[in-house]
């Protein structure tokens, strides 16, 4: 049995060399989950990354992992041949599940009091593949409240920190999964992203993490908030650890008449490990710098680190060309009038009838009232109003209908790219920031929805056009992590993954790299403030 | 587009099955006012000629095969649900004249 600084060794390590060791016998899948758990567990008073852990579920998952591990080896030394390919990959890997993952017998809340107690009577599509896979699901992460925000504050159980700076928010509404990767808690984790939930936290906390396209990973079963629009994808330390973990969920469902019956790609395949080769993918590339996502009020020190990286992009080999997706400043007022549409639809169900919060107060209609109102937090009101405003008579056509027509605009933007047009040439994928901020403080943004919304300006015009879109770290800004985004065709994860390897191995030996958040010693000292108290104190400052 | 007055407000939370508090419809005012000023740029645009997009993968017509499965069994459907009676969901009277 290894010692508590061996164990907490193990959490520092990819997906990949957490499977060759597992294989080799040198630790158990159980030691991993325990490491995993036990370092989860001490920092959750400080980091808040959680919603709930499932110890139980995780260590029989791991146990059994074990058993099949033992099984290949028991093979082996009896001479019969085990391929590779009979042991899968995310074999007794830990993962975390953004709380609005139901799974059953556990409870999923979506961030939300209204779904306080509510328990999942079956497993979504993603756990039930996940659980095939073998790989050990720890817990739910913290989420801004039914993935409505930029920041992970709007959650019914308190806001997450980013590891980097406790004093900052991770992003949202992904923010935990996307804490839980940074502050080794998980190797890989699930977010959703409906415009921006899982780049522009990966970009807030140097996490790699990936929108796929509408349609490549099935949502059933995953709490919706806004059906034209929402993607489950991965997070992870590195560009393999995420791909792997896509490659686990993605694919047609029938369950999800919106998941698309395609093939998938064996993305961990098309990603090499020695970085010469990965640099070498960039080579006849061609990439298209959108001019409009440096956008107002972009940060100079966010907008060095992503020109140095498109910079670096160029001198491996890749050829960068502008162009112009000039319906980009339409996408927030088009995007919060779709989503929160949608939204309002899709909260409607919660009624305090079937299951979930329920306050009596008299007739249907006042318990309806008495049951939502206070069930809901301020941003999903907000949310339900706008969307139930923008669809009501009289306004249908001037917010609604208008919003798709632009919707199709920006849709043709990026097609236009992607096609070559107008004496531009056609583009392989788009490069861009992903956030035009880094992580800002605690409760800095909670009193101007609009200031929140702008979080995610570079990132939702691709959920409005139905995209794939990657974020990797690029570098530090202030000492906070800048994300790269790389934007892609329709159903072309596979290149973006490829892209986001290549462009790690360029700057492979870069002094960014080898730095860990700042702030994780923090986390293991019992003095340290909650986020709740930080904000606290930061909002009274 | 005109202003939302505070009566526009509490209509709309009606509509939305919202029970909000007075507070909370003044708080909601000026922040839906606020967040329908940066609406008014899409007035900008001419869209007469373009067709809406209502989803982006352009799928059409789904079916599954029409074939009996296993469902999800009464006990376990109904092991949320805040009051039950047997096997049914209780839920006020909706229509009046029916509580006796």
């Amino acid at each position: 049995m290894a010692s508590a600084a061996e164990l907490r060794a193990l959490t520092r390590l990819h997906v990949r060399e957490m499977a060759a060791r597992l294989r080799a016998g040198h630790f158990t899948a159980r030691e991993l989950a325990e490491a995993h758990l036990a370092l989860a567990h001490a920092q959750d008073r400080a980091l808040n990354a959680w919603a709930s852990f499932d110890d139980e579920r995780a260590l029989a998952a791991a146990e059994a992992a074990d058993l099949r591990l033992a099984g290949a080896h028991a093979a082996a030394s009896a001479g019969e041949k085990v391929a590779p390919a009979g042991l899968p990959p995310l074999l007794g890997i830990p993962v975390a599940l953004k709380d609005l993952v139901v799974t059953r017998g556990r409870p999923s809340t979506a961030g939300s009091r209204i779904l306080e107690g509510f328990v999942g009577p079956y497993d979504a599509h993603i756990a039930e593949r996940l659980d095939e896979a073998g790989a050990v699901v720890l817990g739910k992460t913290n989420m801004d409240e039914f993935a409505m925000g930029s920041s992970t504050e709007h959650s019914a159980w308190g806001p997450t920190s980013n590891p980097w700076d406790l004093d900052r928010v991770p992003g949202g509404s992904s923010g935990g999964s996307a804490a839980a990767v940074a502050a080794f808690h998980a190797p890989v984790a699930i977010g959703t992203d409906t415009g921006g939930s899982i780049r522009q936290p990966a970009s807030l906390t140097g996490t790699v993490g990936l929108r796929p396209t509408y349609g490549r990973v099935s949502r059933y079963g995953i709490v919706a908030f806004a059906s034209s629009l929402d993607q489950v994808g991965p997070f992870g330390r590195d560009v393999r650890d995420a791909a792997a973990l896509l490659q686990a969920v993605a694919g047609h469902d029938e369950r999800d008449a919106t998941s698309a019956p395609l093939p998938v790609p064996d993305y961990p395949a098309e990603l090499p490990d020695p970085d010469d080769e990965a640099a070498a993918l960039l080579r006849g590339v061609r990439l298209g710098l959108p001019r409009e996502y440096f956008v107002k009020g972009m940060e100079p020190g966010v907008e060095a680190a992503v020109r140095s990286a498109v910079r670096a992009l160029e001198s491996a080999g890749a050829e960068i060309v502008d162009v112009s997706l000039p319906h980009t400043d339409y996408g927030l007022a088009t995007y919060y009038i779709i989503a929160p549409a949608e939204a309002s639809a899709n909260l409607a169900r919660y009624d305090g009838i079937r299951y979930g919060h329920a306050v009596r107060d008299g007739d249907v209609l006042a318990n309806y009232l008495a049951t939502r109102g206070s069930g809901f937090g301020a941003e999903a009101k907000r949310r339900i109003m706008l969307g139930t405003y923008a669809l009501s008579a009289g306004y249908y056509d001037a917010y609604y209908v208008k919003a798709l027509k632009v919707r199709t605009l920006i849709k043709g933007d990026f097609d236009r790219a992607f096609a070559g047009a107008d004496g531009q040439p056609p583009v392989d994928a788009l490069v861009a920031p992903t956030s035009p901020t880094v992580a800002f403080p605690l409760g800095a943004r909670l009193a101007d929805p609009v200031a929140m919304y702008l979080s995610d300006a570079c990132t939702l015009p691709v959920n409005v056009a139905g995209l794939c879109g990657l974020s990797v770290p690029c570098g530090l800004s202030e000492g906070l992590p800048v994300g790269l985004q790389f934007i892609g065709r329709a159903f072309d994860e596979g290149r973006l993954f490829r892209l986001g390897r290549a462009y790690e191995a360029i700057t492979a030996t870069a002094d960014w790299r080898r730095l860990e958040p700042t702030d994780l010693p923090k986390l293991d000292d019992p003095a340290t403030p909650t986020p709740a108290e930080r904000t606290a104190r930061l909002v009274r400052r | 587009m005109a202003a939302l007055s505070h009566a526009d407000v509490a209509h709309v939370a009606h509509l939305a099955r919202l029970g909000l508090g007075d507070d909370e419809l003044t708080r909601l005012e000026g922040q839906l006012n606020h967040i329908l000023e940066q609406y008014r740029v899409l007035a900008e645009l001419d869209t007469e000629a373009i067709a809406p997009t209502a989803q982006t993968i352009e799928l059409e017509n789904i079916l599954r095969d029409d074939l009996p499965g296993p469902c999800l069994p009464v006990d376990e459907a109904l092991a949320g649900a805040p009051e039950r009676a047997g096997d049914h969901v209780v839920v006020p009277p909706i229509i009046a004249g029916l509580d006796e």
